[in-house]
């Protein structure tokens, strides 16, 4: 067994990124809050304005309860802004005192206060060194890289980041956000328009499986967002992460019991079990879907040529 | 300047190579007509040498250019080094045999067209006037190089010399005028700033 | 002229992958040309295409000669630990006479905006900054001279975008639809570990392989089935997301169908929308292509200038699946 070296890595619940019922959201975070193991709860609609007022009126509660567990509560600003509502949403978070924010796109740079601080999501291009320093002089103190970084390059921006003092973290558990549309593709999938979409997006918890016409298990929907259909999952790579100072480690809610996922990965980082430990307990823990690998330590091969 | 010249491919359908003409083409013996195309991809390297260049690494993968409509096909190797071009005859149940890393098929006046200017290849495989089999970016990159060369192929026959010459000259002489008239199909390209 | 019912003269931008295409854009009526290096700085890094530096001063000579601008795209997103490949790219396109270079990236914008402050500077779609908060966050941060508009936008949303800040706009008009917000997709590199934003490839021909199977033509892109098409329908692009899949039930199209952009009637609302500059996409397509669409597109703007209507079905047989959509400009397509 490899023991981890660097000091208790931050664990964080990455927002709930699919259209839960009301009642299942405020439920799940209780729980988060009383019985799951983590340091850093993230909340706020991400994905889809359309959802947002749904959850608005019970957010205020979320957090406080979230709080009163001792959780760092982050509220998350929305992925995709265009129409004049999502804007001023975006704006109001911005001038939210008292909690910390994370940025899905640039749009909050406009009118945050220079110097107030914030998190950075997956899904704002995080890809250099350049990037990285413009955010940190921003105001950035933490920073999720994209999924598709590889190893190496999530590495050397772990060590500018811990030159920098802005935390890196990476995303280690869950469907992986891949694309995000205006579109909404559960809407077309279900011949409805977006803006008549009846929420259908709601019947999936977990987001409607995509498969290939020769059946592989291969993308996910989620109202505008496409996703990984396999649970991607950070663990080989955990020693290596945790040496090359990346500070956290985001764990994104599926259905299933993520008290067991978190569980797993403390015990993991923690260094008293082992990554097939972690892995047979993460198989326990009653996901909907396969468990695959994460883009960093996947390997891809070029066309074959027919062989003819 | 200023006005849609692109009517060659805005129109229907590709026209097919004549009988008469591929009878011609099929008569040929393979050794003159071998030793010709080998003076006439030698020629071409040393004419648009950046065509090669522009290659890279896909210069050294084996193309069978197959116009579906004539009775041969060409193996093309366009290694700068050592550049091969070769004509393989059609089995009689209409297949080539041939080893190769891609294919490109279609009929003639389709790839003489691209090889001008005159017909976009992505139209072409959209509207699968073009077959494509085998090493895909191998193809793209000889598309992409062949284009940007602006090459007019009764230019590259003129400017061979020596006596095979003659034979591929003796090809678009009697080819040229004939497919011309019957498939609207233009043999010397389209637009361009070259005379 | 008629002073009084002046049209607003919009700038045709048109795509250039070699510098043949870009001799045929300009000749073609392109009042400007974009096209990049050959290498991952560009978004479109596909083999056997693009431009070394002594080919970008070159054309970008014969472009100044014929009165045409030349936009350099390094739209990637630099590599960390190799930034130094897209700074000398930044640094190349000014040294070669560009008139402005086209970038996405925060952290090379940054970069060339100090380094190379009288370099204009244009933010790509793949910057995708869609709405007028953040294009005036990269105005004011950086002094962007202009923005192409992300494709998910409507006119009226553009419209409105345009009386809100203070840059210029430029927006696609023609070619391939991108269906997911631009710079924000790795579709791609879930198949192939190849992306647009690392690599400036979607889709990689090398990751592509088409097979006959019985009648269908079957796609795969990085192994995996992205397509079958029956005989006597109409090829798809190997692009993932134009590609047939299942899901609840529903089989075929999922994102998007293979058609093109074709907005050249929406050129009079776009322009009422304040739109400075009109984007013909297809720096992969063929000379062949930029010659029938620039010429189409020349010829719809200056009639339209002009005050003659617009001609319909231009070039049609030219777009993917060989048919065409406004996108996102009509909401229906939401």
């Amino acid at each position: 067994m490899t023991a981890v070296t660097a000091a208790n890595p931050t664990l964080v619940m990455g927002p709930v990124l699919y259209n839960w019922s009301v009642d299942a959201w405020v439920d799940f975070h209780a729980r988060v809050a009383d019985e799951i193991d983590v340091d850093r709860v993230h909340v706020g609609e991400v994905v889809c304005s359309k959802r947002e007022p749904f959850f608005a009126d019970r957010l205020p509660e979320v957090i406080e309860r979230l709080q009163r567990g001792g959780k760092t509560v982050v509220v998350d600003t929305l992925a995709l802004v265009t129409v004049k509502r999502e804007r001023q949403l975006v704006g109001d978070l911005a001038a939210l005192d008292g909690v910390e924010i994370e940025i899905n796109d640039l749009t909050p740079l406009a009118t945050l206060d220079f110097g107030r601080r914030f998190a950075v999501s997956p899904l704002v291009n995080v890809y250099n060194e350049g990037t990285l320093a413009f955010l940190a002089s921003r105001g950035a103190w933490s920073v999720c890289l994209p999924p598709e970084l590889p190893l190496a390059q999530v590495e050397a921006l772990a060590r500018e980041g811990a030159r920098l003092g802005v935390e890196t973290q990476v995303f280690a558990f869950g469907r992986l956000p891949l694309a995000i549309s205006g579109r909404c593709y559960h809407a077309r999938i279900h011949g409805l328009a977006k803006d008549s979409c009846r929420y259908v997006c709601s019947e999936d918890p977990d987001g409607l499986e995509v498969d290939t016409l020769d059946g592989e298990a291969f993308l996910a929907v989620n109202g505008v967002q496409t996703m990984s259909q396999d649970c991607a999952v950070v663990m080989d790579e955990l020693d290596a992460l945790v040496a090359a100072s990346v500070g956290a480690f985001r764990l994104s809610p599926q259905t299933g019991d993520m008290g067991v996922v978190a569980t797993a990965y403390r015990d993991r980082l923690a260094g008293r079990i082992d990554g097939a430990e972690a892995m047979a307990r993460l198989a326990t823990a009653g996901l909907t879907m396969p468990i695959g690998p994460s883009m960093m330590s996947r390997a891809w091969t070029p066309a074959t040529q027919p062989g003819r | 300047m200023g006005v849609c010249t692109g009517t060659a491919m805005t129109e229907a359908s590709i026209p097919h190579f004549p009988r008469l003409v591929d009878h011609l083409v099929a008569r040929l013996p393979t050794l003159p007509l071998d030793l010709a195309l080998r003076r006439f991809i030698t020629s071409l390297t040393e004419r648009h040498p950046s065509l090669f260049s522009r290659l890279d690494d896909q210069a050294r993968k084996t193309f069978l250019i197959d116009p579906t409509d004539v009775s041969i096909a060409f193996l093309l190797r366009p290694d700068p080094a050592l550049p091969r071009l070769e004509a393989v005859k059609r089995a009689p149940d209409g297949t080539i045999v041939a080893a190769r890393d891609a294919r490109i098929a279609g009929p003639l006046a389709a790839l003489v067209g691209m090889v001008h200017g005159a017909l976009d290849g992505d139209a072409l495989f959209f509207s699968r006037d073009i077959v494509i089999e085998g090493d895909t970016e191998a193809v793209l990159a000889l598309r992409n190089a062949v284009d940007d060369s602006e090459i007019d192929l009764a230019d590259e026959v003129a400017a061979i010399t020596g006596p095979a010459s003659k034979f591929v000259a003796e090809i678009f002489r009697r080819a040229a005028p004939v497919a011309e008239r019957m498939t609207g199909v233009t043999l010397t390209r389209a637009g361009g700033t070259t005379a | 002229m008629n002073m009084v019912a002046e049209i607003f003269r919009p700038e045709l931008v048109c795509p250039a992958g070699t510098p043949a295409a870009l001799r045929t854009a300009v000749e073609a009526g392109a009042d400007a040309v974009y096209c990049g290096f050959r290498d991952e700085t560009n978004a479109r890094n596909f083999p056997g295409l693009n431009f070394s530096p002594a080919e970008l001063t070159e054309s970008i000579r014969f472009a100044h000669d014929h009165g045409a601008k030349v936009l350099v795209a390094i739209n990637t997103f630099p590599r960390a630990g190799a930034e130094t490949l897209w700074h000398d790219a930044v640094a190349r396109a000014e040294g070669a006479g560009a008139d402005a270079v086209i970038l996405a990236d925060l952290g090379l914008v940054a970069h060339a905006t100090v380094k190379h402050p009288k370099l204009r500077r244009h933010l790509s779609v793949q910057a995708a900054a869609s709405n007028p908060d953040v294009i005036r966050f990269w105005a004011a941060t950086f002094d962007i001279k202009r923005v192409v508009l992300p494709r998910v936008l409507t006119v009226p949303e553009i419209a409105a975008i345009n009386l809100e800040i203070s840059c210029e706009t430029e927006v696609f008009v023609f070619g391939g639809l991108c269906v997911m917000a631009e710079g924000r997709c790795s579709l791609s590199s879930h198949a192939t570990g190849k992306s647009p934003n690392m690599n400036g490839v979607c889709s990689p021909p090398s990751h592509v392989l088409y097979r006959e199977e019985g009648d269908d033509l079957v796609a795969e892109l990085g192994g995996w089935t992205i397509d079958r098409t029956p005989k006597g329908v109409p090829a798809p692009y190997p692009t993932l997301c134009k590609g047939r899949f299942s899901a609840g039930g529903y089989s075929g199209h999922v994102f998007e169908d293979p058609v093109s952009l074709d907005a050249a009637q929406l050129i009079p609302p776009l322009i009422e929308a304040g739109v400075t500059a009109f984007k013909i996409e297809g720096r992969q397509r063929s000379r062949a292509y930029t010659q029938a669409v620039v010429g189409a597109f020349r010829k719809a703007i200056d009639d339209h200038v002009a005050g003659r209507p617009i001609a319909s079905d231009m070039t049609k047989r030219l777009a993917e699946g060989q048919t065409t959509t406004a996108g996102a400009y009509k909401k229906t397509w939401r």
